[in-house]
């Protein structure tokens, strides 16, 4: 793999820096208005794929003796259905059980790109013409996507929380809970949920973030051993597999906190103080 | 590590996935999964209510299967009572047939030996009035005594 690159003068910085870096795509004026088309197209597909599938089977559903694909979604469906059930106490299949399913099964299936090899899809992108010969596959391990979904995700809970208690409700409780009602604790009442307001977001996507990112970074820097040689390449490889097992549980347990996170906010929003 | 439009794009690929699912895959595997609870659930219940009348019916045979065998029992103590009458009164009829024709029996031989001593004694007067004849012939006059003598006859 360090041979493709051979023309940049590869140094282990630059092959990391160069597998960590977006294909980037401007679509307006200034620094916002850029697209990481591949993280961009990595993670729609994904969601229509999985999404896709489960809607596939969802379709031809049989309340009689299921077929094995539809055990198979059932106990997916199940498993996402018995977590929300448990957290949240409301009418849950109109909103939030199905939204656990899509968080859940859409995280899980961008985090588990994490075990694509990185270079073999860069390879792959330069086959097809790609410039620069990279491509970045694991939609979570951009901070663009897990902020995005945190962000919708705490859109979505203040939209609950008003719906539920009323704008004055919602009000009453930024300025009374949870410390009273008396005047003099307003301000503080306000400042705990404010910092609770900004860091439930900042906590929720930079988990994520944080954990598919370290992945990426541990695999490229075990995909270095390859540059010292056969011996290298094949300790490396082990030492690569080792991490792709570990890794499952780690890609399953970030889906998994993702999507409880979401939930319990979502159900949060639906209690009042 | 720099936020930009990608993000938006992003939120914007979310919801078209929670509006999908909410619209397309959670409901038809709900409806499924529910209608299959609910059948189990009547199956169950079926088979518990087949459990019950099944034990109902067990009873219920056992108590016809207990009739019957007391009517059996009292059908064959009714016909052993029955042969035994028959037995009673046919002796009797053979003992009455029996008696009846020792009786007719007896009768007869009365009347045979009625009829013997009848004719014994005509045959005895005769002889006695042959004897007499004999004895007399010489001295008295058969006509003359006659009548003395059909009365001993008669006596006799």
């Amino acid at each position: 793999m360090a041979i493709e690159h051979a023309e940049q003068a590869l140094t282990p910085s630059s092959y990391i820096e160069h597998h960590l870096s977006f294909n980037a795509q401007s679509v307006g004026n200034g620094s916002f208005w850029v697209l990481h088309y591949d993280t961009f197209i990595m993670s729609v597909a994904l969601g229509f794929i999985v999404m896709g599938l489960i809607w596939w089977v969802a379709r031809g559903a049989t309340s009689g003796v299921p077929s094995k694909g539809q055990a198979f979604v059932e106990l997916v469906f199940g498993f996402v259905d018995d977590q929300v059930k448990n957290i949240f106490h409301g009418n849950r299949h109109s909103f939030i059980a199905p939204t656990a399913l899509t968080v859940f099964l859409w995280v899980f299936a961008m985090n588990s790109m994490d075990f694509l090899p990185v270079d073999w899809i860069a390879g792959i992108v330069k086959f097809f013409g790609g410039e620069h010969a990279k491509w970045r596959s694991v939609p979570t391990s951009d901070i663009n996507t897990t902020f995005a979904l945190a962000l919708s995700v705490w859109i979505l809970m203040i939209f609950f929380s008003i719906k539920v208690k009323g704008l004055g409700g919602f009000v009453h409780e930024l300025f009374c809970a949870p410390f009273g009602t008396k005047i003099w604790v307003w301000p503080a009442n306000f400042l705990f949920n404010l910092i609770e307001y900004v860091s439930k977001p900042l906590s929720h996507s930079l988990r994520l973030f944080g954990n598919m990112y370290a992945g990426e970074v541990i695999f490229l820097l075990l995909g270095l051993w390859a540059s010292t040689g056969l011996s290298g390449t094949i300790f490396g490889a082990i030492l690569g597999a080792g991490w792709s097992i570990f890794h499952i549980l780690i890609v399953a347990l970030q889906a998994f906190i993702f999507m409880m996170l979401t939930v319990v906010y979502l159900a949060m929003a639906h209690e009042s103080h | 590590m720099n936020i930009n439009f990608t993000l938006i794009a992003q939120a914007i690929a979310f919801a078209v996935l929670i509006w999908f699912t909410v619209k397309f895959v959670w409901p038809p595997l709900l409806t499924a999964i529910e209608a299959r609870q609910k059948e189990i659930a009547d199956g169950l219940a079926a088979a518990q209510e087949g459990k019950s009348a099944l034990e109902v019916a067990a009873k219920k045979s056992e108590i016809t299967l207990n009739e019957a065998k007391q009517k059996a029992s009292e059908i064959i103590g009714q016909a052993e009572k029955r042969g035994s009458q028959i037995v009673e009164e046919a002796k009797g009829n053979a003992k009455a047939e029996g008696e009846r024709i020792i009786a007719g029996a007896k009768a007869e031989i009365d009347q045979e030996l009625n009829r013997a001593k009848e004719s014994l004694r005509s045959q005895v007067a005769s002889l006695a009035v042959a004897g007499a004849e004999k004895i007399l012939r010489k001295e008295i006059d058969a006509s003359a005594h006659s009548e003395m003598l059909s009365k001993l006859a008669a006596e006799l």
